[in-house]
């Protein structure tokens, strides 16, 4: 699978890698994790076509909050859709295989993207330069 | 079959005796969740978990107070209370400045901060049986912090009941919250002033009994 490309340091803008389930689906959860932070340490902003499940959505926190350094990274916004009504995540949904995991998820740096307004339709984001 | 029951019914007293659930508060930073940890302390116990304050991220250790029994309607259930710090995605240090910190103190409590969500995440994981959801009823609840961490507890199938705190304060909106989580029962609380603990304790005791 080639590598994400870097754009070059003195390029005017923002760099976004927008990343199919395709290539998440045989990914571990570190390597997905990995992926998503090497990105957004990049000041890039990673768009998955499909999301992370809730446990690697616990994890990404988890990394993310022991690779925040003063001056350096603050973290990470990150957006789904909200769930929405009364969506049944319980134990036999997901036996009969209804992953709802499966959303577009859009992560950034914390202090290049701020939501402008979400609901369950619709994300809107402003991204700033480095 | 009486005896098989009755066998099975005294390992799983033995182990309900020695083995609490482990309950832990969970919510975003200044939702209230060491006051109301507080509370359940203090009406149960007699003594507080730690200190309560407005600046963000107070709470950067999680904290357990154990075999916390709780009584209702003649019988008691013993829990062990979790204060967890808030969870975010973000710590900016800069943010602490504002309430006349020094610089150093802010770094400090940053990293202790990041340090404390990371914990608190990992407990989740692993250490908790169910959660109060504690959330700040003046804000928005339709946030990703909100969305995830509900959806983490619901993949681990843990009990979980939401708790619209502050409904002491003007701009209160519990049914902003109902509807953020309809798939979950809200109840509405001011961890500060005590104001329907009552309810509260008797969920505590029917969810995590």
């Amino acid at each position: 699978m080639p590598e994400v490309k870097k754009a070059d340091d003195g390029d005017d803008g923002v760099q976004i890698d927008l990343i199919s389930g395709e290539r998440m689906e045989n990914m571990t959860s570190m390597e997905k994790i990995r992926m998503i932070l090497d990105g957004v340490h990049e000041g890039n902003i990673v768009i998955l076509e499909e999301g992370l499940s809730p446990d690697e959505e616990s994890r990404l926190i988890e990394v993310t909050m022991t690779e925040i350094s003063p001056d350096e990274f603050n973290g990470i916004e990150i957006e789904t859709y909200p769930q929405s009504g009364n969506t049944d995540s319980g134990l036999l949904n997901r036996l009969m295989g209804n992953n709802e995991t499966k959303k577009l998820t859009v992560i950034g740096p914390a202090n290049q993207i701020e939501t402008l307004h979400k609901d369950e339709t619709l994300i809107s984001a402003l991204v700033s330069r480095k | 079959m009486g005896l098989i029951t009755d066998i099975r019914d005294s390992i799983s007293s033995l182990f309900s005796a020695q083995d609490p659930k482990r309950i832990g508060i969970y919510g975003p930073p200044n939702a209230g969740k060491t006051t109301l940890a507080n509370r359940i302390a203090r009406d149960w116990t007699g003594d507080a978990i730690g200190p309560e304050s407005h600046i963000p991220h107070e709470t950067r250790r999680a904290r357990r107070k154990e075999n916390v029994e709780i009584e209702r309607n003649g019988k008691s259930v013993t829990i062990d209370v979790v204060d967890t710090p808030g969870v975010t995605t973000k710590v900016d240090y800069t943010e602490f400045l504002e309430h006349d910190m020094e610089k150093d103190d802010a770094v400090r409590r940053s990293r202790e901060a990041t340090e404390g969500v990371a914990e608190a995440m990992h407990w989740l994981r692993e250490d908790v049986d169910g959660v109060l959801y504690v959330l700040d009823s003046t804000e928005d609840p339709f946030t990703q912090v909100n969305t995830m961490l509900v959806g983490i507890i619901e993949s681990q199938d843990l009990p979980v009941l939401i708790l619209a705190n502050k409904t002491d304060l003007e701009d209160s909106n519990v049914r902003r919250i109902e509807n953020a989580f309809p798939q979950h029962e809200t109840l509405p609380l001011s961890a500060l002033e005590g104001d329907n603990m009552d309810e509260v304790y008797d969920k505590i005791a029917e969810y995590f009994g």
